[in-house]
C-alpha cells in the first residue's frame, strides 16, 4: 500500500561529514586528532589563514570522497573544481570558505531506505567536498556573552556535504535514512562518527506545497527527527490558523526540541563564488575504476551475503549488518565454527538487546565467551534461559568468564529427577491450573511450567520439563 | 553608473564602513572605472575563460602529518587573547 | 653596485662593514625605500654563516619587499592594517635566499598591498626616485627599485602583478624580470591578486637578474600553482652565443598615443641596435590588447576582494574595538585601509556580485583567452618580443595620484604579459631629461633564457647600464 502523505510533506538533508580518519587536513599538514587538545595546537599558516600560507588538496581525502560518492551510487565527475565561497565569521580565518560550487566531485546517486511503505529510494543530488572552519566559544549564554572565543584546530578539517532532493516523506523516513547512510560511511572507514562534531545535519521542510524552511544546527539523528516533528507540526499549525509559512532559517534548539527563527541581517548571503585560484582544477576519473575495486563490502551486499552465504534471515541479516563491528563479530564467531543460525540468533535477538539496554557497544563482549555459551547450549549442557543469564553476568561483572559462572550459578543443565521432582511439587502446588488443563485450557500448562523453571532456576530443559508435566497429570 | 545605494551595499558585502558624506566621491571615481571597464562590452562571449594560465591539474599532498605552529606563535599577533583562544568582539 | 663586486667587498673588509655602508646610503640618500630595517638581525645571521657558507649571494645584502613573509620580521604589505604582524614563516623565496647566504637587511617600500604604479599609496610614506626626487621610483615594488639604483643594496624581490617589477625597475634605471607564472614559488607572497603575481628579482645588471632567479625560481610543493620546471639559463649569458638569428616582434600596439617621443625613440634605437648584432624584427599585432587593461583590473580587483578579505584585526593587525564583531571588523578596515585599497576592494566585490558577476570577472576571463591567444599567435613567428616598458619615463609625485584612471592606464604595455601569464624583463635603453627609460623583452611560457640572453647582449653592446643617478 503506497504511502499517502497526505501533508505531502518534503524534506530534503544536507549532511556534512567530517572525514577524520584522514590523518591530515584538506589543505594542510595538520593532524586531526584534535578532540580534547588545547585551542590553536593543531595550526599552521594555511588553516590559520595567515597572508601568503597558499592552500594544497590532501589525495587521500579526494579517494575517500570518491569512495562515498561510488558508495551512494553517484557518478563521480571527471573534472572538478574547488571554489571561494565568500562570507565573514570570525570561525572563517581567510573569509572565504574553499568549498566545491560548479563541479562538484559526485553527482547524482540514490540510497534505498526502508520507506513508509516498503523500500522507497532517495536520490542523491550531489556530495562535494569543503573545510570545515574553525569553532567558536561562547563565555555564558549565546545572547549575553561580551565576546566570543576562537579555536582553529577545526579549521581545515576534511568535509564531505551530502545533499539529498527532497524525497524523504516523513521524519521517520528523514531517520532511517540518517541511518542508513551512517551504516554506509562506517562500513567505508573514512569517518569515525563517535567523535563530536563528525556529523552535523540541516534540514528543508515543506508542507502542502508550500514554503519551505532550512533548519539547521542539528547535531544528532535523534535530534533530527525531533526537529522535523516539531517543525512539521509547526508549519501544519500555521496553515491551520490561516497563515502562510515564510521562506526562513530556523535553528534548532536541542534543548527545548522546538526550532527558533534566527533573527539575522535581512541581506540574503551573495557569497560571490569563483573559482579558488590557488588550486588548480582535478581530474580523477581514471581514479574510479580503482577506488571501486577497493571499495570494501557494503551494508546492502554484507546483508545479502549473510542470507545466501549463511542461511541467515532477512531480520536477523538487517540486524547483524547495521552495524559494522557487530557483523563483524557475527563472522569472526562462525568462522570459528559456530552455527550461524545459532551465531545470528544469540547476536541479533539476545546479545545486542542486552548491549543495547546497558548503553554497551559489542566491543565489550568477547567472541569466545559467545562461542563458549553456543558450545555448552549446542552440548545441552545449559539451558537457553541459563545462556541468557551468563551473557548478562558477563556484562555486569568484572573479570568473569562462562565456566566460573556455570559453576558459580549451577546452570548445568539438571537431571531428569531433579526435573521430575519439581514437576511433581509443581502439579501439587497449582491444583487449579491442573484443573484448568485438564479443563481443556491448555495455556494453564504453561504457568505450570513457569512453577517450574522457578523451581529449577531454569536450569530445566523446558521441552523436557513440559513432557514431563503432561505425563505427570495424565498419570494422576 | 554607480549609485550611492550600490556603493552602500558593496561597502556592507565587503565589511568597510563608509560614512555618508564619502558615498557620493566613491561612486564618482568608481563610477569612472567602471566606465572604463564598459569597454569587455566590446568583446563577445563566445570563448572559454581562462582561470588558470598554466594548464597544471592534479597537484596533490600526501596524507602525512607536517609541522604544526605552536599556540604560542599561533596567537603571536592578536592583540587580544584568552586562555589560548583568539578573542573576538561578540558575535551576534 | 653587482653581486660580484659586493662578493669582493666583503671579503676584503668583511660583512659587518659592507652592512655599515650599506645602512649609510640608506640614511644620506633619505628615498624611504625602507619600512623596516633589521641590521642588527641581518649581522647575527650573517655571523653564523661566516665561513662555513658556500652559497652563490654568500654575504650579500638584499631587501625583500614588504609583501614578501619573513620570519621574526615585521611584514606590513605597506598598510596600516598590518603594522607590527610579525609572521611565524619565511615565505619560500626568503628560505632559498638564506640558503644561498644572502643577507636580509630589511622590508622594501611598497604602494599597499601592491596596489600602485608609482609607490605613494604606502602608509609609510612615498618613495623618492633616485634620479629625481620629485619623481615617483614607479611601483608598486618602488622600494625595492630605488634602494637598487640607490646603491643601497645591490639585489631585493619585487612583485609584480600588472607591472610592478618592470615598471619601477624602468623608472629607476635598473633591471627586473617578472618570471613564468609558476616559476618562483608564491608561498609566503601575501596575495594581491593570485592568477596573476610573480616574485621577481631586480638588480643593477642582467647577469645578477639571472642569479638571483636562479637562486629564489623553481618548484615548491606547497604553492599548488608552482610549475614543476627545471630553468636553466646558465647559457643565458654565454658570451659565444649571441642574438644571431633571433626573431624579434614590435606588437603595434605597445606604441599607444601615450607615448613620449623619447620613448619611442629609443625603443627603436634598441631595436636597431638588436639588428646590428645579428636579430631581425618584424611588426606583429595583438589585437585585443586594447581590452588587457580593463580584464586585468576586473580580475585582480575581483581576486584581491576576496585576498583581502581575512583582515578583520582578530588573528593579526590593526584592530578597531567597538560594538560587535562586524561593525568591529568594518571600522578596522575603514581605518586600517588606504583609499586605493578600499577602492579596490569595493570594485571587486561589485565585480564578483550576483548580477555582475558575468558582465565584469566572468568576461574579464574571456578577454584573458584572447590576449594569451595573441601572445601565442605572435610567438609562433617570433623568438620573443620587444616593446616600451612604460609609456614615459618618472613621473612627478602627486602628478597621477588624485586621478586613478590615468594611473591604471600607465600599466598599459605591463598587464598584458600577466594576462597571459609570459615572462618579461626591463632593463634601460635610454633617457629622456635623464630620466630612465625601459626597454621590455618579453618570452614565451619558461623562455627566460631567451629573453636574459637577449638583455645581456643588449647590456653588453651599450653603456645604459652604466650611468648611475647623480652622474650628469
Amino acid at each position: 500500500m503506497a504511502y499517502e502523505n497526505r501533508d505531502r510533506v518534503k524534506i530534503g538533508l544536507e549532511i556534512h561529514v567530517q572525514l577524520n580518519r584522514l590523518k591530515t587536513k584538506i589543505f594542510c599538514g595538520c593532524t586531526t586528532n584534535y578532540h580534547g587538545d588545547p585551542p590553536n595546537t593543531h595550526v599552521c599558516p594555511v588553516c590559520l589563514g595567515l597572508p601568503g600560507a597558499l592552500p594544497v588538496v590532501n589525495r587521500r581525502a579526494v579517494e575517500y570522497a570518491i569512495r562515498v560518492g561510488l558508495a551512494l551510487n553517484c557518478g563521480i565527475n571527471e573534472h572538478t573544481q574547488f571554489y571561494r565561497k565568500n562570507y565573514y565569521y570570525p570561525d572563517l580565518p581567510r573569509g572565504f570558505q574553499i568549498t566545491q560550487y560548479d563541479y562538484p566531485i559526485a553527482q547524482q546517486g540514490h540510497v534505498t531506505i526502508e520507506g513508509e511503505d516498503g523500500e522507497h529510494m532517495v536520490r542523491i543530488n550531489r556530495a562535494h567536498m569543503e573545510e570545515d572552519p574553525g569553532r567558536l566559544v561562547h563565555e555564558g549564554t549565546i545572547d549575553r556573552s561580551k565576546y566570543t572565543l576562537v579555536d582553529y584546530n577545526r579549521s581545515g578539517i576534511p568535509l564531505l556535504e551530502i545533499v539529498t532532493e527532497p524525497d524523504l516523506r516523513s521524519p521517520k523516513e528523514a531517520r532511517r535514512f540518517l541511518d542508513k547512510l551512517r551504516n554506509i560511511i562506517e562500513y567505508l572507514g573514512v569517518s569515525d562518527l563517535d567523535l563530536e562534531g563528525s556529523v552535523r545535519v540541516d534540514a528543508n521542510v515543506s508542507i502542502m506545497d508550500g514554503n519551505r524552511t532550512e533548519v539547521k544546527n542539528i547535531s544528532s539523528y535523534k535530534g533530527a527527527e525531533k526537529a522535523l516533528l516539531y517543525e512539521i507540526v509547526r508549519q501544519k499549525n500555521l496553515i491551520r490558523r490561516g497563515k502562510t509559512v515564510t521562506q526562513e532559517t530556523r535553528h534548532f534548539d536541542e534543548a527545548r526540541e522546538i526550532t527558533v527563527s534566527i533573527r539575522t541581517k535581512e541581506e540574503a548571503h551573495d557569497y560571490r563564488y569563483f573559482p579558488e585560484p590557488d588550486l588548480v582544477p582535478l581530474r580523477v576519473r581514471d581514479w574510479v575504476a580503482k577506488v571501486k575495486e577497493e571499495l570494501p563490502e557494503l551494508p546492502d551486499a554484507r546483508k545479502e551475503r549473510f542470507m545466501t552465504e549463511y542461511g541467515v534471515k532477512a531480520e536477523h541479516a538487517k540486524t547483524l549488518t547495521g552495524q559494522l563491528k557487530l557483523a563483524q563479530f557475527f563472522e569472526d564467531v562462525v568462522l570459528d565454527g559456530v552455527a550461524p543460525s545459532m551465531a545470528a540468533t544469540w547476536i541479533a535477538d539476545v546479545l545486542k538487546g542486552e548491549l543495547n539496554y546497558r548503553d554497551k557497544t559489542i566491543e565489550s563482549f568477547k567472541k569466545e565467551d559467545l562461542i563458549e555459551i553456543i558450545e555448552l547450549l549446542a552440548e545441552n549442557k545449559i539451558t537457553e534461559r541459563s545462556g541468557v543469564e551468563i551473557i548478562r553476568t558477563l556484562l555486569d561483572r568484572e573479570g568473569q568468564n562462562v565456566p566460573s559462572i556455570v559453576k558459580e550459578k549451577k546452570l548445568v543443565k539438571i537431571e531428569s529427577d531433579e526435573i521430575d521432582t519439581a514437576v511433581k511439587k509443581a502439579i501439587e502446588e497449582n491444583k487449579k491450573a491442573v484443573d484448568d488443563y485438564k479443563d481443556g485450557k491448555n495455556e494453564a500448562l504453561n504457568f505450570i511450567l513457569g512453577s517450574v523453571m522457578k523451581k529449577t532456576r531454569g536450569r530445566a530443559d523446558p521441552k523436557k520439563a513440559r513432557e514431563m508435566i503432561i505425563q505427570q497429570i495424565k498419570e494422576e | 553608473m554607480i549609485t550611492r545605494e550600490d556603493v552602500r551595499r558593496v561597502g556592507w558585502l565587503s565589511r568597510i564602513e563608509l560614512e555618508d558624506s564619502e558615498l557620493d566621491e566613491y561612486s564618482r571615481k568608481m563610477g569612472l572605472v567602471l566606465e572604463y571597464f564598459g569597454v569587455l562590452d566590446e568583446v563577445g562571449g563566445d570563448v572559454d575563460p581562462t582561470y588558470h594560465v598554466l594548464e597544471i591539474d592534479n597537484v596533490f599532498r600526501d596524507d602525512v602529518a607536517g609541522e604544526m605552529l605552536s599556540q604560542g606563535d599561533a596567537l603571536l599577533n592578536a592583540r587580544e587573547k584568552r586562555d589560548g583562544y583568539f578573542k573576538s568582539a561578540r558575535i551576534v | 653596485m653587482s653581486i660580484d663586486r659586493v662578493r669582493e667587498l666583503v671579503e676584503s673588509v668583511g660583512i659587518e662593514e659592507v652592512l655599515h655602508r650599506c645602512s649609510e646610503r640608506i640614511e644620506e640618500n633619505k628615498l624611504n625605500t625602507f619600512i623596516t630595517t633589521d641590521f642588527e638581525g641581518a649581522l647575527t645571521r650573517a655571523r653564523k654563516r661566516d665561513g662555513n657558507g658556500g652559497g652563490r649571494l654568500q654575504g650579500v645584502p638584499v631587501g625583500v619587499k614588504d609583501n614578501i613573509s619573513t620570519r621574526g620580521i615585521q611584514t606590513t604589505c605597506g598598510s596600516r592594517i598590518l603594522t607590527g604582524y610579525v609572521p611565524p614563516y619565511d615565505a619560500c623565496v626568503v628560505e632559498r635566499l638564506k640558503a644561498e647566504g644572502a643577507v636580509i637587511i630589511g622590508k622594501t617600500n611598497m604602494d599597499e598591498f601592491a596596489m600602485g604604479t608609482s609607490t605613494e599609496t604606502s602608509y609609510y610614506g612615498s618613495v623618492r626616485n633616485p634620479w629625481g626626487r620629485e619623481r615617483v621610483p614607479g611601483g608598486s615594488s618602488g622600494g625595492s627599485s630605488a634602494a637598487v639604483a640607490g646603491g643601497e643594496v645591490p639585489i631585493a624581490l619585487g612583485s609584480d602583478t600588472g607591472g610592478s617589477v618592470r615598471c619601477p625597475a624602468s623608472f629607476c634605471g635598473v633591471v627586473g624580470l617578472k618570471p613564468t607564472y609558476g616559476g618562483v614559488s608564491r608561498y609566503g607572497l601575501i596575495s594581491y591578486a593570485n592568477s596573476l603575481e610573480q616574485i621577481g628579482p631586480i638588480a643593477t645588471s642582467v647577469g645578477d637578474v639571472a642569479l638571483l632567479f636562479d637562486a629564489i625560481g623553481g618548484y615548491d610543493r606547497r604553492d599548488s600553482t608552482s610549475a614543476e620546471h627545471e630553468f636553466d639559463t646558465s647559457s643565458a649569458l654565454d658570451s659565444d652565443v649571441g642574438v644571431e638569428g633571433m626573431r624579434i616582434g614590435v606588437p603595434d600596439e605597445y606604441f599607444g598615443e601615450g607615448t613620449s617621443g623619447a620613448v619611442r625613440d629609443s625603443v627603436w634605437n634598441a631595436i636597431h641596435t638588436f639588428e646590428d648584432l645579428g636579430a631581425t624584427y618584424e611588426i606583429v599585432s595583438m589585437p585585443h590588447t586594447r581590452y588587457a587593461l580593463a580584464a586585468y583590473y576586473v580580475i585582480a580587483m575581483s581576486e584581491a576582494s576576496s585576498n583581502l578579505a581575512r583582515f578583520d584585526g582578530l588573528r593579526y593587525g590593526y584592530r578597531v574595538e567597538e560594538g560587535d564583531w562586524h561593525t568591529s571588523f568594518s571600522r578596522t578596515r575603514r581605518e586600517g585601509f588606504g583609499e586605493e585599497v578600499k577602492r579596490r576592494i569595493l570594485l571587486g566585490t561589485y565585480a564578483l556580485s550576483a548580477g555582475y558577476h558575468d558582465k565584469y570577472y566572468l568576461k574579464a576571463l574571456k578577454v584573458r583567452t584572447l590576449v594569451k591567444r595573441d601572445f601565442e599567435t605572435a610567438f609562433k613567428s617570433c623568438d620573443l618580443l620587444l616593446a616600451p616598458t612604460m609609456p614615459y619615463p618618472a613621473f612627478k609625485l602627486g602628478e597621477k595620484i588624485d586621478d586613478p584612471l590615468s594611473l591604471y592606464l600607465s600599466d598599459v604595455n605591463t598587464v598584458p604579459i600577466n594576462l597571459a601569464g609570459v615572462p618579461a624583463i626591463s632593463l634601460p635603453c635610454g633617457f629622456e631629461d635623464d630620466l630612465p627609460i625601459g626597454l621590455q623583452l618579453i618570452g614565451n611560457f619558461f623562455c627566460e633564457p631567451t629573453i636574459l640572453r637577449a638583455a645581456h647582449c643588449f647590456e653588453q653592446s651599450t653603456d645604459f647600464h652604466k650611468r648611475k643617478p647623480g652622474d650628469v
